[in-house]
């Protein structure tokens, strides 16, 4: 067999290898992006709540993509609380006027950070929320103050559409 | 297989092989002497795998989304056609992938008939088979009941109903494959269950198809035993692999024309219809691959006889190594064997396209007509024409045809084209 | 290889004959060219708007279409409304939702993300509603019927008044394309019956035709798609099966054997 007919085999089998692997990558994408989430469940990515009813000191749990969010109404003591916490005694430093735009309010998903339980309310070395799972204290502003959780729990894209409805999502 | 030892070359390879020798394995399938005269007839074992992985892959996906529940299966499935990710595609895959799959069985059938691939000493290979085939027929027709449509609903009362025509129990039966007094709910869980696992029983039959196959080796278009490995043989790999690919990348493309432009003309209108208890659709018809069977069927007019005679027909494939009393294999040496065998494919097909009628005046005299023939075929015909056939002179080996046989023999190809 | 094909072909052409004759009525349907046929086929979007509008002025009373969602309307392949007109479709119906705080039930505007509102609450309540014909949901009912668009375009159009001979119960009318010649439906069009928003002049051969092609998008909302990806996967299964016969042919050309 001549060398040049030799590169021209190879040239062809190459060419049939690389053409069938995309093949095969363009069959198994629908097969893995079948398991992402479906149009309907993108549809329902944002949910409205009323909370003319929510009075101070008082917290509502609403769900949003299958998850809890609280939503408190701060009194002023707790609010004074999260404000003057300094920054240096944080496990996670973030400061209360990032994470509640309106002070009043605190909207956050009620996951702990550290495995996915679902902290209570009013409980807790600060007067925060306490996760049961494990352990973790949460301050008024719902940061990680103590316990194995690594991060404050997350607050979530939210907006209020009018005076009496946040919308999340 | 232990006709030659595999010894790997890394120590690795040596070590790993000598507990669990699959590198023996890889050795043996890439290696395994094939007949280098196999036509594309010969191609549609590979092309049957392709289709059973299909299946399972898009099944199992589908089973992610699907909803086995009378009140919620049709809206779960309209779910996956409109919400889910390509959810349209892989349900279009999984439902023409059945008729796919039911195409390339019946050709690999009906090859084996051709060519005497049932016969000594393959009659195990041939008879694992059949198992597979009644799997997949059970399968496909529990698959169909799933979207609980009309025709879903309505051809599992039917062919549930088939087993009152047992005497005594019959009753008893069918309300046991009910789980209630009619088709419901619980008929519907236990389908999917059902549906579900079979495919993992075939899968295993594959597996003991091909192993059976790997001992005599594979039967080929002249049909005499070959000598492994010879010059009339060439590794599966990559002659076979190769030739293997090219045939199922020519399926694939008559496949994807079903899926993406004529999605839905394999299956039928009422289906999309959500399954109503209280009325029947105005024709019931199986799917198409089920057509010569039901045509069997409703031929007789006895409930207990068409059923026997349904089953019969099937059943009796099994029987045919036996049946067919001819020591040569191949229909090509077997110029009166080859007309019957033409005209039982006519009569096969007949069966079906009077399936799809209604059972009426000239349809179903035709259908009867047909299904006393299939039987004659098997049951008459084959034992007889072995002991009164005259056979043409068969070759030595497939390389070296004799002179004067037949002209249209794939052999006698072989010596113009290797001039090129 | 060639004769291969040729036997092929026959059994697949055998095979194919009896699936034509499952549609086994012998009417033959009104014709019209529909712009989603074909290897490249693809919506008329002013005709699914169009037919969006005969829909809901028209059949919406009585037929439910109960897998689609308002989010539907403003998706890619289908009436491609905006994203504010279909919101707004949506915010004009009533959609039911609850329980709330107090554990009632209230009413509040639609959402994209909701289905449509069906016109009665249950199928009894529909039977109840039309002299015991339950009017079918029209989500999917083009592929539910044996002449698809076809047919429903026809059936649109088939009114008649009955031949002589037929008598016709009270609610019963003749329409030449329905399986059986008897429908409890009404005559649904009349010309100038809606009023276009774009200015087409709304004739029963128009409306008829814009309704279909709508409901030909309700049951295969991915069509388009459909189509586009199917000449893809086609044109790239022929070129590799067109490296693989060389490369076949190359392999086998180290034995004596053609393939």
């Amino acid at each position: 067999m001549s060398e040049k007919k030799t590169n021209r085999r190879d040239f062809l089998f190459t060419a049939t290898y690389a053409v069938g692997a995309v093949g095969v990558g363009a069959t198994v994408w629908p097969m893995i992006d079948q398991m992402n989430p479906d149009a309907s469940v993108k549809a329902l990515a944002s949910t409205e709540v009323d909370v003319s009813s929510v009075n101070r000191g008082k917290t509502i749990t609403v769900l949003w993509r299958g998850k809890p969010v609280f939503i408190r109404r701060r009194t002023e003591d707790e609010i004074a609380d999260a404000r003057s916490v300094k920054l240096e005694d944080l496990k996670d430093p973030e400061k209360d006027e990032d994470r509640a735009k309106n002070p009043e309010w605190l909207v956050m998903l009620g996951v702990c950070t550290h495995l996915g339980c679902v902290p209570l309310n009013d409980k807790g070395d600060y007067n925060g929320w306490f996760c049961p799972c494990h352990g973790s204290h949460y301050d008024t502003s719902g940061r990680i103050r103590k316990g194995p959780a690594p991060t404050n729990m997350e607050v979530p894209k939210y907006e209020f559409v009018n005076a009496n409805t946040i919308k999340i999502g | 297989m232990s006709d030659h030892e595999y010894t790997p070359s890394s120590k690795f390879g040596k070590w790993f092989n000598d507990r669990l020798p699959l590198l023996s394995l890889a050795s043996h399938l890439t290696d395994y002497p094939t007949p280098k005269n196999l036509n594309y007839w010969w191609t549609f074992g590979g092309i049957l795998t392709f289709c059973l992985i299909t299946q399972i892959v898009t099944g199992l996906t589908l089973a992610m989304h699907y909803i086995a529940h009378a009140d919620m299966a049709f809206e779960s499935v309209e779910h996956i056609m409109r919400d889910v990710n390509y959810g349209w595609l892989i349900r279009y895959i999984h439902a023409n992938g059945a008729s796919m799959f039911f195409l390339a069985v019946y050709i690999h059938i009906f090859r084996s008939l051709f060519y005497g691939s049932y016969k000594s000493p393959r009659e195990i290979i041939w008879i694992i088979g059949i198992i597979i085939y009644l799997l997949m027929m059970a399968a496909a027709f529990m698959g169909y009941v799933l979207p609980w449509g009309q025709m879903s609903f309505w051809g599992a009362t039917v062919i549930t109903n088939l087993f009152s025509a047992i005497p005594l129990v019959g009753e008893g039966i069918v309300t046991w494959l009910w789980g209630g007094y009619s088709v419901d709910n619980p008929t519907l869980t236990r389908f999917f269950t059902l549906h579900y696992l079979i495919p993992f029983l075939i899968l295993g039959l594959v597996v003991l198809h091909i192993w059976a196959l790997h001992v005599p080796g594979n039967n080929n278009p002249v049909g005499i035993d070959v000598k492994k490995p010879s010059k009339d043989t060439v590794p599966f790999h990559p002659y076979i692999v190769i030739k293997d690919t090219f045939a199922l990348l020519m399926f694939m493309i008559v496949f994807a024309f079903f899926v993406f432009y004529t999605p839905n003309i394999l299956g039928h209108a009422d289906n999309y219809i959500e399954a109503n208890p209280l009325v029947t659709p105005a024709h019931i018809v199986p799917e198409w691959y089920l057509l010569p069977f039901y045509a069997i069927l409703r031929s007789v007019p006895d409930k207990l006889l068409g059923v026997i005679a349904m089953l019969s027909a099937i059943l009796i494939l099994a029987a045919l190594p036996w049946l067919d009393t001819s020591k040569i294999r191949s229909a090509v040496f077997r110029p009166l064997y080859k007309q019957f065998y033409w005209i039982l494919v006519a009569d096969v097909l007949i069966l079906g396209y009077v399936g799809a009628m209604p059972a009426e005046g000239l349809y179903l005299l035709v259908a009867r007509v047909a299904t006393a023939y299939y039987f004659l075929h098997f049951l008459v015909i084959l034992p007889v024409l072995g002991l009164k056939e005259k056979t043409l002179p068969i070759p030595l080996s497939i390389t070296e045809p004799i002179l004067g046989g037949t002209a249209n023999l794939a052999t006698a190809r072989n010596k113009e084209s290797s001039i090129k | 290889m060639k004769n291969f094909l040729r036997i092929l072909s026959l059994v697949i052409v055998f095979l194919a004959a009896p699936l034509n004759s499952y549609a086994a009525e012998k009417v033959e349907y009104l014709k019209t060219d529909w712009s989603f046929k074909g290897l490249f086929g693809k919506f008329d979007r002013g005709a699914l708007q169009r037919g969006y509008q005969v829909y809901t002025e028209v059949c919406a009373s009585c037929h439910s279409m109960k897998y689609l969602s308002y989010r539907n309307l403003a998706e890619k392949g289908g009436p491609e409304f905006t994203e504010q007109q279909a919101k707004a479709i949506a915010a004009s119906f009533d959609v039911s939702d609850g329980p709330n705080a107090d554990g009632e039930m209230f009413t509040r505007p639609g959402k994209l993300s909701d289905k449509f509102v069906m016109p009665y609450e249950n199928v009894k309540a529909a039977q109840a509603a039309n002299g015991g014909a339950y009017p079918p949901d029209m989500s999917v009912l083009v592929k539910a019927r044996g002449g698809g668009v076809d047919y429903i375009y026809s059936l649109l159009q088939g009114y008649e008044d009955p031949p002589v001979g037929i008598n016709l119960e009270e609610g019963v009318h003749y329409n030449k394309y329905m399986y059986g010649n008897k429908i409890k439906m009404s005559n649904p069009l009349s010309d100038g019956l809606i009023e276009y928003s774009d200015g087409t002049s709304a004739t029963v051969e128009q409306m008829s035709k814009d309704v279909t092609t709508f409901l030909m998008w309700t049951a295969e909302p991915h069509l388009e798609t459909r189509h586009q990806m199917g000449f893809k996967a086609i044109v790239y299964l022929i070129i590799l099966t067109i490296l693989v016969y060389f490369s076949m042919k190359r392999i086998w050309s180290r034995v004596e054997t053609k393939v």
